[in-house]
């Protein structure tokens, strides 16, 4: 651990450490999700473990410094899961370290699957936090249904660590699957390829990945039961010409956006699915790929590039995932907000941080 | 409720003749004999008539209509259907219900990215019934579906039976058109699947009506499955029954539905509607989905799984008639136990691993009252609805009602789950937040509310107890 960094053992502990704070704290957890930073280096890698894991509620709760690793191992363990699948961000922006599973919440890292089974946000029951006054939040709980009070756990999902230090988190969890396959369809460019995936999606046959690699063709993917996939597999290809089987590992890679490479600026773009093909038509990127059916544009282009402008007239939102400071400080990191959400959300971030001290530059727009 | 503010009263005659210029006459109801009509929602313990009742056809009339409350610092009552359990819908003498039931047009409706946008009056099941020839459907089922709005499934984060599979209203909700109390209109969310910035529409739903008012909502439509098909167990005991929830639901088979049902349920729905349940002590049903070959492989699993623990009856479903056969019985529960007598339904929520333990304690703490409980509810997801049967024209039993139904609550929080699984706070569980909340919890929350309603005129008085909010709402003068 580098020196000055503050590394609070329990969350009285961290409460104590952001009242008595005085300058910006840059939180992280496993430091893997280059959210661009600003003061004093806040961990909470030592709240961390497991503390209640119920397989047969389909229910985990850990604290948010737990890595991500030792959280599926416990749940391979079970035959269950993390259904949302949520990305690391290492590939992409060559990153060191252990992801953590507050990171993924503050991130709302979810992956190919979120189309079929949700995001993180959606599988995320209940948070503790601090927020930047030292005070300590509980919100949600354990349970599958709850609305009790304001769902405050959909906001602190993604917020970045702007509204508080997650200190722990409880998720819904998911068998894990007896089979899976993979079909690849021939590649004929992408409006071929949104229309193949809406066509699937459309479809009761429950695909929980569609994606589109240039150059490979589109992937669809299904699980569960073995005679299930056998059967929807089955029934996909007499739906869409020339699928031939895949390889199931091709997710991993779509997950955590390796075709991008390490060149260049990454960016995340998310719009409708059917227009995905005029974002990748007017982004002109050097490496891109499409998941979520269409709906998830992923693209890398030269070193400062303002993508946001390129794709004016498009409904949807473009996040700058890999790019240097100044690139971040000039474009800012996240999509402009309308100027009424965007008091809103100035709003919020006064009350649960008033000294504006979290993550300050997390979440910048300009 | 707090007590209303006479200044308010006083100028009626001005608030509505303001209504009256942005609104045609028939969407102003101000007659006393007309407010009636909004006195109560489904909670109908509580009433009383609001100063106005407004029904706008648009977007831009509720906007209008806000803004002139706003002005005239008039709270405001967001209804739907007016089909709430927890009372979100009930006003104070001096509100105006804005009521949502005039704007229920389909806007747009999208298969190749699978959403429909609708005016948030909109009924559930005729959201499904927009999309259902071309093969799809909403996935929320409340009960009351036939009856409640969408715009009151927002407000809630309605449910339903099918949760475990599919998820509520805030898993299938994309996008909304929001009205702020001060008439500025917002559009947070659309088609794409993420939030830009902070997940706004996450606090939006579920929030009661108190951020703002939701005219139009774009909402996930899901493909229908092939088929669906349940099968019947029945149980010597809530425990077994119980243990096999979990067997199934850790053996990797993940049903559409679990619903579970003990003894004084089985015996008031039998009685009302011939299902042919067997008289045992609890009866699971567990519905699965797919194609024919799919639904008989998870099926084969679940009867394996249930046979080792010995139930007294295991009936699977060979045809849509007997599937109906089985859903009979649940699907009657409601109306059977208002049959016989006067139910308060409850809503907590459990994990699932204490079934069995609460079950046991809600018979102990229903002796000392004299009253009875039968329980029908979600046990996948542990979503409760204990029915506490009482006779509302016996003087003091709603209040020992009201008294074990607390009771029965604060023990889902003490075993770690919640207050209300769907059915919201309301004013019905405004003062049991305490037991679930710190109030430091509760501070977090009411500063959402200070951002998108700085004058704390959107349906004050719900959600939180009065103690806690009485800074923050406007003063009555006496």
């Amino acid at each position: 651990m580098g020196a000055g960094m503050l590394s609070p053992r329990d969350e009285a502990d961290l409460a104590e450490a952001i009242r008595g704070a005085n300058t910006p704290l840059h939180v992280r957890g496993g430091g893997t999700r280059g959210v661009p930073a600003q003061g004093e280096a806040l961990s909470v890698a030592r709240l961390s473990g497991v503390t209640l894991y119920e397989p047969g509620a389909l229910t985990l709760v850990a604290r948010a410094g737990t890595p991500l690793a030792e959280i599926e191992q416990a749940l391979a363990a079970e035959n269950q899961r993390l259904a949302f699948e949520p990305m690391d961000h290492r590939p992409l922006l060559g990153t060191q370290g252990t992801p953590t599973i507050g990171g993924a919440v503050a991130m709302n890292a979810s992956g190919p699957r979120r189309i079929q089974v949700g995001a993180l946000r959606d599988a995320l029951l209940g948070v503790r936090f601090v927020d930047g006054t030292g005070m300590i939040v509980k919100n949600g709980g354990r349970v599958m249904k709850n609305v009790t009070g304001y769902d405050l756990v959909k906001l602190m999902a993604g917020s970045r660590g702007t509204l508080g230090v997650l200190s722990e988190v409880s998720l819904k969890v998911l068998p894990a699957p007896a089979a899976a396959a993979t079909l690849v369809l021939p590649d004929e460019g992408p409006d071929r390829a949104v229309r193949q995936m809406a066509a699937a999606l459309r479809s009761p046959f429950e695909v929980n990945g569609a994606a589109y690699l240039p150059g490979q063709g589109t992937l669809l993917r299904v699980e569960g039961f073995a005679d299930s996939v056998a059967y929807r597999a089955g029934r996909l290809r007499d739906l869409l010409d020339d699928a031939a089987d895949g390889d199931g590992d091709v997710w991993t890679g779509i997950r955590d956006a390796v075709p991008l490479g390490r060149d260049g600026d990454a960016w995340r773009i998310s719009v409708r699915p059917s227009d995905g093909p005029r974002v990748v038509a007017a982004a002109k990127a050097d490496r891109w790929f499409m998941d979520w059916g269409g709906g998830l544009v992923w693209a890398a282009l030269p070193e400062g590039t303002d993508l946001r402008a390129r794709l004016a007239g498009i409904d949807g939102h473009a996040t700058l995932v890999r790019a240097g400071f100044d690139t971040h400080a000039r474009l800012g990191t996240l999509h402009p907000e309308a100027p009424a959400l965007r008091t809103l959300s100035d709003g919020l971030r006064a009350r649960f941080d008033p000294r504006g001290i979290l993550n300050p530059r997390a979440m910048a727009t300009v | 409720m707090p007590e209303p503010d006479v200044r308010i009263l006083n100028r009626k005659a001005q608030v509505v003749q303001r209504l009256l210029s942005v609104l045609p006459a028939d969407a102003v109801i101000h007659e006393p004999h007309e407010t009636r009509a909004y006195e109560c929602d489904a909670l109908t313990a509580y009433r009383c008539p609001p100063l106005a009742a407004v029904l706008p056809r648009s977007t831009d009339e509720v906007a209008a209509v806000l803004r002139i409350c706003h002005e005239e610092g008039v709270p405001v009552v967001p209804r739907g259907s007016g089909t709430s359990l927890a009372g979100g819908a009930l006003p104070t003498a001096d509100s105006v219900i804005l009521g949502v039931a005039r704007m229920n047009a389909v806007l747009e409706t999208d298969y190749d990215d699978r959403f429909i946008r609708v005016q948030s009056g909109r009924t559930n099941l005729s959201v499904t019934g927009a999309v259902e020839e071309d093969g799809f459907f909403y996935a929320p089922d409340p009960s009351s579906q036939l009856a409640c709005a969408i715009a009151g499934n927002i407000a809630m984060n309605s449910g339903g039976a099918h949760c475990l599979k599919y998820g509520v209203t805030t898993n299938n909700l994309l996008g909304v058109t929001l009205v702020q109390m001060d008439g500025s209109v917002l559009e947070i969310g659309g088609p794409h699947l993420d939030a830009a910035g902070y997940d706004l529409l996450g606090v939006i739903c579920g929030s009661e009506g108190q951020l703002g008012v939701v005219t139009e909502a774009t909402l996930r439509i899901l493909p229908k499955p092939e088929g669906a098909r349940p099968v019947l167990m029945g149980f010597d005991d809530n425990e077994t029954a119980g243990a096999c929830v979990s067997a199934i639901i850790k053996a990797g088979v993940l049903p559409v539905a679990i619903e579970f049902m003990d003894r004084p349920c089985i015996r008031a729905t039998e009685a009302f509607a011939q299902a042919g349940y067997p008289d045992c002590e609890a009866l699971l049903i567990v519905e699965v989905e797919g194609s024919p070959a799919e639904i008989d492989e998870q099926l084969a699993l679940i009867l394996k799984i249930a046979r080792g623990f010995d139930p007294v009856e295991l009936r699977e479903s060979k045809s849509a008639e007997e599937s109906a056969r089985i859903w009979l019985g649940r699907k009657s529960a409601f109306g059977a136990m208002g049959q016989i007598n006067d139910y308060m339904c409850l809503d907590g929520t459990i994990p699932v691993s204490e079934l069995p333990l609460v079950l046991r304690r809600i018979r102990e703490l229903s002796v000392p009252y004299g009253l009875d409980v039968a329980n029908v509810f979600h046990a996948g997801d542990g979503n409760m609805h204990p029915l506490i049967l009482f006779d509302a024209n016996k003087p003091g039993d709603l209040e020992k009602c009201e008294a074990l139904g607390a009771d029965i609550l604060r023990l889902c929080v003490e075993v770690g789950g919640c207050l209300t699984g769907e059915h919201g706070v309301g004013v019905e569980k405004r003062d049991l937040m305490h037991d679930q909340f710190t109030d430091d919890d509760m501070e977090a929350q009411l500063r959402v509310k200070d951002v998108f309603d700085p004058a704390w005129l959107l349906n004050p008085a719900k959600v939180f107890p009065l103690d806690i909010t009485r800074s923050r709402r406007p003063v009555a003068a006496e």
